[in-house]
């Protein structure tokens, strides 16, 4: 390719949506510019880029702005086509996009639920949720290295960057063992498996700030 | 293609979501097998063992194998379909990113707030809500005009994934005109978006599909009277149970 390409990332260290479209644009080997907001203070370029939502990623590329991160990421690889990331049959990328809205939506919701409530039982109600519909990701890892098959794809940045690097972050400042080997092997597996990817593994939020900055946040939002 | 393709959409008349795979199938000229649930009654075997996560339809069943979630039902159909009809995603990358953001604000800000808006007892809640609503429908007016360049649809000369995502919910915005005499589709404030509302309601692959506005309007007013009643007994109830008899 002759010409320019022009990358810049808006993201935040501790975003696991953010983190995400780290991961892709290393796996498809693209340079990037990337740009750290703060989230008490929102850079003019970030309120300029997403007037909207106002949130982390986003992504300019020569500069048109793409926003919200599964967006970026179906962008990501549709205009670097090398290393494809979505599976190439139609019917397997339903299933990759139906769960990666699980993960996004509920497993997110029922997860942060999990930690921020401040009633003891509701967080109780809340992991156990959690564990529910983790499970639906444990089934779909059964002889498999990873969701992608013998790679990483789609639904493991997505999965990967929200659950083991996030939100289990959080549950470990809280003395909490939400997935434990027993019941989750599969997802056990698949965790190992994904430390040992470069590119993941350069993308994920250095762990004892994390799980520092995880507590924070939780204990700040239970006793608000 | 010799194989027999074998296409069952599970729905509801009355769901917006539902509408929008038989549009898309519509486009692709794809024969399907259409099964009406009742949701208020029992879920059928078949969209409980297709659906054991959510137990929502709509669902697609193709070839045995089911797909869910009615945008993801939409892009499927786009993919798997994709020499038949005109493309239901645009084709340059950018354009597919902006049609997806524009559906999942929709579909995750815009309609959540007029259903809330739509539900609360909240006097305040309700104006807070439906200014939240005008406010979305200015900016998906802008959108419109940026992104259709003066061609009829979102998605040009032809209906495109936007205009299925919004399209589903102009019947909704047109039965609460006649059930509330409340104007969403204001020609003063939205001129473009009335415009494309009906040209969308009068296009072929539309007209047969999306429900009678009365009969949205009736369904409307029903599940209104519907919650008053079970909100009244509610009510009853804890009145009875205050005065120590048992209901």
């Amino acid at each position: 390719m002759a010409e320019k390409e022009e990358v810049k990332l808006l993201g935040i260290w501790a975003s696991p949506f953010s983190r995400r479209i780290e991961m892709a644009l290393k796996l498809k080997g693209v340079p990037y510019e990337y740009v750290e907001e703060i989230l008490e203070k929102k850079s003019p370029l970030l309120l300029a880029l997403n007037p909207i939502h106002k949130k982390v990623p986003v992504l300019v590329h020569n500069g048109k702005t793409i926003l919200e991160s599964l967006v970026i990421l179906e962008y990501i690889d549709e205009t670097w086509k090398h290393n494809p990331f979505l599976p190439q049959d139609p019917y397997e990328r339903a299933q990759a996009r139906f769960l990666a809205k699980l993960v996004d939506e509920q497993i997110l919701s029922t997860g942060f639920g999990s930690m921020a409530r401040a009633d003891e039982k509701g967080r109780e109600v809340l992991t156990e949720q959690t564990r529910e519909l983790i499970m639906n990701l444990e089934k779909e890892l059964v002889g498999k290295d990873f969701f992608g098959g013998k790679s990483v794809g789609f639904l493991d940045i997505v999965a990967g960057s929200l659950i083991p690097f996030c939100l289990e972050r959080g549950w470990e400042g809280m003395g909490l063992e939400v997935v434990t080997e027993e019941k989750f092997p599969e997802y056990k597996r698949w965790v190992k498996n994904l430390e040992k990817v470069e590119f993941v593994k350069d993308c994920i939020p250095p762990r004892e700030k994390h799980v520092e900055h995880m507590n924070y946040m939780g204990e700040r939002i239970r006793s608000a | 293609m010799g194989e027999t393709e074998e296409v069952k959409l599970l729905g509801v008349w009355y769901s917006p979501y539902a509408i929008r795979p038989k549009i898309a199938l519509r486009l692709k000229s794809v024969d399907y097998d259409y099964f009406e649930e009742d949701l208020f009654g029992s879920k059928s075997e078949l969209l409980l063992k297709s659906n054991p996560v959510h137990k929502k339809v709509p669902v697609l069943i193709h070839n045995n194998k089911p797909i869910l979630e009615s945008l993801n039902i939409v892009e499927y159909i786009d993919e798997r379909w994709n020499t038949s009809g005109p493309s239901i995603l645009p084709s340059h990358p950018h354009d597919r990113a902006q049609a997806r953001f524009w559906s999942a604000f929709v579909d995750d800000k815009w309609f959540p707030a007029l259903k809330a808006a739509a539900i609360t007892k909240s006097e305040e809640a309700k104006e807070k809500g439906m200014k939240e609503v005008e406010g979305g429908l200015l900016q998906l007016e802008e959108a419109f005009v940026s992104i259709s360049k003066g061609k009829p649809f979102f998605g040009g000369e032809a209906i495109g994934f936007m205009d299925i995502c919004l399209g589903s919910f102009v019947g909704i915005l047109k039965a609460r005109e006649k059930l509330k005499g409340e104007k969403l589709l204001d020609e003063t404030k939205v001129p473009s978006l009335c415009k494309w509302a009906d040209q969308f309601l009068s296009d072929d692959t539309v007209k047969n599909v999306v429900p009678e506005i009365d009969k949205v309007a009736e369904f409307l007013g029903e599940l209104e009277v519907r919650a008053q009643l079970i909100s009244d007994f509610k009510n009853l109830r804890s009145t009875f149970k205050s005065n120590g008899r048992v209901m």
